[in-house]
């Protein structure tokens, strides 16, 4: 990918209350490349969902790392969402609509339909006992003036 | 968050105000269902005028709410609903067995 304009990590605990500082961040970040309101809206449910699937899926509620590692390009933002939690064992049954394991929590199986409609690419690398690795892109449109 | 009781209809209208996400959503639950055991509506409403934000975690949320609410023989509508929170609920299906409004039909008495 050419022309990397600006990149950053950030590191922080698997606490439900991360959900809304992870979103936040990287918004306020890749409104560097001046995005569209509804653009923000698709990154932030994004990030939301992807961090929140580290929390209640990867660590099981329990303690763990989350980071998240994004670059933005000319008109490109990437996203790394990454957890060193239990893997999902089959990644196209995971992202399948509706599909869940946490039925009990009132979990709706809907976080990877959204991720995938939201964004323009979405890539799952998952090793059981390891972590997963979520990468999304989401392309900005120039702004017109 | 803010419950408004209509007493003569059996009316509970649930005013959200927070983001809704898996952290928040727990809180709400909790309460919501509370309310709802306590004064067993008709109809529950949920209005969204004042949500900024949410995701999947708002369909599990409405869906919860709409077993609950039927659960004390009542039943259960959104409103207010932006065209950005719509287009998250319209993903799943939800509006097949909800009534989903883009605006109120009740009036925000007192």
């Amino acid at each position: 990918m050419e022309n990397l304009k600006n990149e950053m990590k950030l590191e922080f605990l698997s606490r439900s209350a991360n959900e809304a500082f992870a979103r936040i961040a990287v918004a306020s970040f890749c409104s560097q490349l001046d995005p569209t309101i509804e653009e923000i809206a698709d990154i932030k449910t994004s990030v939301s969902e992807a961090v929140t699937n580290a929390i209640i899926h990867a660590y099981d509620n329990t303690d763990g790392i989350i980071k998240i590692h994004s670059k933005l390009f000319e008109n490109e933002i990437e996203i790394e969402v990454v957890d060193l939690g239990k893997g999902i064992e089959n990644v196209e049954e995971a992202k399948a609509p509706l599909y869940t394991t946490k039925s009990n929590l009132e979990r709706s199986g809907m976080g990877f339909t959204i991720m995938e409609n939201f964004m323009d690419g979405l890539k799952v690398e998952s090793v059981v006992g390891l972590g997963t690795k979520i990468t999304m892109k989401k392309k900005i449109s120039k702004s017109q003036n | 968050m803010q419950f408004k009781h209509f007493i003569e209809e059996k009316l509970l209208v649930v005013e959200l105000t927070e983001e809704i996400d898996h952290h928040s959503s727990e809180l709400i639950r909790t309460r919501m269902d509370y309310e709802i055991g306590r004064f067993m509506p008709k109809k529950v409403v949920m209005d969204l005028d004042r949500v900024s934000f949410m995701d999947s975690a708002a369909i599990g949320l409405i869906i919860g709410r709409y077993k609950t609410a039927k659960m004390y023989g009542g039943e259960l509508e959104i409103q207010n609903v932006s065209p950005k929170l719509k287009r998250i609920l319209d993903m799943s299906g939800i509006d097949k067995i909800i009534d989903v409004k883009e605006v109120s039909n009740i009036s925000k008495i007192g």
